[in-house]
C-alpha cells in the first residue's frame, strides 16, 4: 500500500499541490484525472522522485519512504513515460537488461531469461532485437512498461498513457492495465480520458486547480 | 618519375610526422573535449566560467600563435617544452576546445527525458552518461568531428613554425632546393591520400551508428 500524506509541491511562489493526501491499496488501480494544468503530472512526478516535495510524507506498507533520494535496491516505483522513453541506441532487450543488470547485479542469463518472460507476456517476442525506432506506438508503450517491470516494482505509474497512441489503440491499453492488474499489479495512471479512466479504475482521484480550491 | 623517387623518402617521413601529430592529437583531445563539454554543462558557475574562458581563448587566437607561445614563451616563465611535445600540447587543447564546444551542442540535444528514465530506472550519473547519453551524443556529433578531424590532417602542417619536419615542410625544402613544384605536387597527393583514409574511416564509423535513430 502507498500512502501520500499532507504533500505539498511549490514551484517557487506558485503552490501546484497543497496537503493532498492519497491511498493506493495494493493490487489496484488509481486514476489520477483532472484537466490540464492541474498538476496531475506534477504530482506523479512527486510520487516517482522526479520532483522534491516541500512538505509531507510518502509511506509504503506504513513505512515511510522518499521517493526523490531512494537509491536502495528496492524497487518501489516503476513509471511508464508518455512519450515512453526509450533508449534508441538499446535494441529492445537491451533497454530491458539495462537497468536489471547495472542496478540490481544481476547476470546477464538470469536478466534475459527474466526479460524474455516479460516479453512473452506482453506480445513483444519478435521485437527483441529491434531497436525502438522499428516500433510502433503500441510496441513502444509494452517495450517501456516491460522495462519498468523488469525492476520488480511496487507501484507501476503511467503519465498519460493513451494520449501519444492511436485512439482507437485506448480499448488495447485498458485490457493491458487490466490484465497487469490481473497479474497483481499496483498501478497509478494519470490522464485526462474520464471514459478511459472509469473504465479501469478502483478508484478515481481529482485533481483540481488550486484557485476553485 | 627517377626524381619522384629519389625525394619520396624525405616526403614520407613528414608524412610520418604528420600522422603523429593526427593521431597523438586525436587521442589527447577526444576525451579532453568530452569532459570539458560535459563541465560546461555543469551547475558549478566558477567552473563554467573557467571553461568557458580556457574556450574562448583557444577558438579566438590562431592556432599557430598558440604554437608559438608554447614553444617560445612558456620557456620565459620556465615550463619547456621539447618542440614535438610542444606542438602536441597546443594541438590537443586547441582541439580539444573545439570538440568540447561539438560535445556541448551534442549534449543539449539530448532530451531530459532520457536522463529522467535513466533516474527512475535508478541508474547513476556515470552510468547513465556512459550507457545512453555518449552513444547518442556520438551519433549527433560525428559530422562535425569528422569536419574538425580532416581539418587536423591540414592544421598539422602549421607546427613549421617551431621547426618540426612535417609533410609540408618536407615538400617545400625539396621546392626550394630544386627549383620545381613537383614536391608540392607530391605533398598535395599525400594529404589527399591521408584525408581519403580519414573520411573513409568516419564513414565507417557513421555506418556504424545508423543501425538505430
Amino acid at each position: 500500500m502507498l500512502e501520500l500524506k499532507n504533500i505539498t509541491k511549490q514551484f517557487g511562489s506558485r503552490t501546484i499541490i497543497k496537503d493532498l493526501n492519497l491511498t493506493v491499496k495494493d493490487g489496484e488501480i488509481l486514476s489520477i484525472v483532472g484537466p490540464s494544468g492541474a498538476g496531475k503530472t506534477t504530482l506523479l512526478r512527486c510520487i516517482t522522485g522526479l520532483e522534491k516535495v516541500n512538505a509531507g510524507e510518502f509511506l509504503v506498507d506504513g513505512k515511510a519512504f522518499d521517493p526523490y533520494t531512494n537509491r536502495s535496491n528496492d524497487s518501489v516505483i516503476g513509471v511508464v513515460f508518455q512519450n515512453f522513453e526509450l533508449f534508441p541506441n538499446l535494441t529492445v532487450m537491451q533497454n530491458i537488461t539495462l537497468a536489471p543488470t547495472m542496478v540490481l547485479k544481476q547476470s546477464a542469463n538470469e536478466a534475459q531469461e527474466q526479460a524474455q518472460v516479460l516479453l512473452d507476456r506482453l506480445d513483444l517476442t519478435d521485437q527483441a532485437d529491434q531497436y525502438p525506432f522499428q516500433l510502433s506506438g503500441g510496441q513502444k508503450q509494452r517495450v517501456a512498461i516491460a522495462r519498468a517491470l523488469a525492476m520488480k516494482p511496487n507501484v507501476l505509474c503511467y503519465d498519460e498513457p493513451t494520449s501519444a497512441l492511436d485512439p482507437n489503440l485506448r480499448e488495447e491499453v485498458e485490457k493491458l492495465i487490466l490484465g497487469l492488474k490481473a497479474d497483481g499489479m499496483t498501478q497509478i495512471v494519470v490522464t485526462h480520458d474520464l471514459t478511459f479512466a472509469e473504465n479501469i479504475a478502483d478508484d478515481m482521484f481529482k485533481v483540481e486547480t488550486n484557485k476553485t480550491k | 618519375m627517377h626524381y619522384i623517387l629519389e625525394i619520396l623518402p624525405s616526403l614520407l617521413s613528414g608524412a610520418g610526422m604528420t600522422l603523429k601529430i593526427f593521431i597523438w592529437t586525436l587521442i589527447g583531445s577526444l576525451p579532453l573535449g568530452l569532459v570539458v563539454g560535459l563541465g560546461l554543462m555543469s551547475n558549478i558557475k566558477p567552473l563554467q566560467w573557467l571553461l568557458n574562458f580556457y574556450v574562448w581563448l583557444m577558438r579566438g587566437t590562431p592556432l599557430l600563435l598558440q604554437l608559438i607561445f608554447v614553444f617560445y614563451g612558456l620557456p620565459l616563465i620556465g615550463i619547456v617544452f621539447p618542440r614535438y611535445y610542444a606542438a602536441l600540447f597546443a594541438f590537443i587543447l586547441n582541439y580539444a576546445a573545439y570538440f568540447a564546444e561539438i560535445f556541448r551542442g551534442g549534449l543539449q540535444s539530448i532530451d531530459s527525458g532520457q536522463y529522467e528514465s535513466a533516474r527512475v530506472l535508478r541508474l547513476s550519473y556515470v552510468q547513465t552518461i556512459r550507457k545512453i547519453v555518449i552513444p547518442q551524443v556520438i551519433k549527433i556529433v560525428l559530422p562535425s568531428v569528422g569536419n574538425e578531424v580532416i581539418n587536423l590532417v591540414k592544421d598539422s602542417s602549421l607546427v613549421y613554425v617551431i621547426g618540426l619536419g612535417d609533410l609540408l615542410r618536407a615538400g617545400n625544402v625539396a621546392t626550394a632546393r630544386d627549383v620545381t613544384l613537383v614536391p608540392l605536387v607530391l605533398v598535395a597527393v599525400i594529404y589527399l591520400l591521408l584525408t581519403a583514409v580519414t573520411t573513409f574511416i568516419l564513414g565507417r564509423i557513421e555506418k556504424h551508428y545508423s543501425s538505430w535513430k
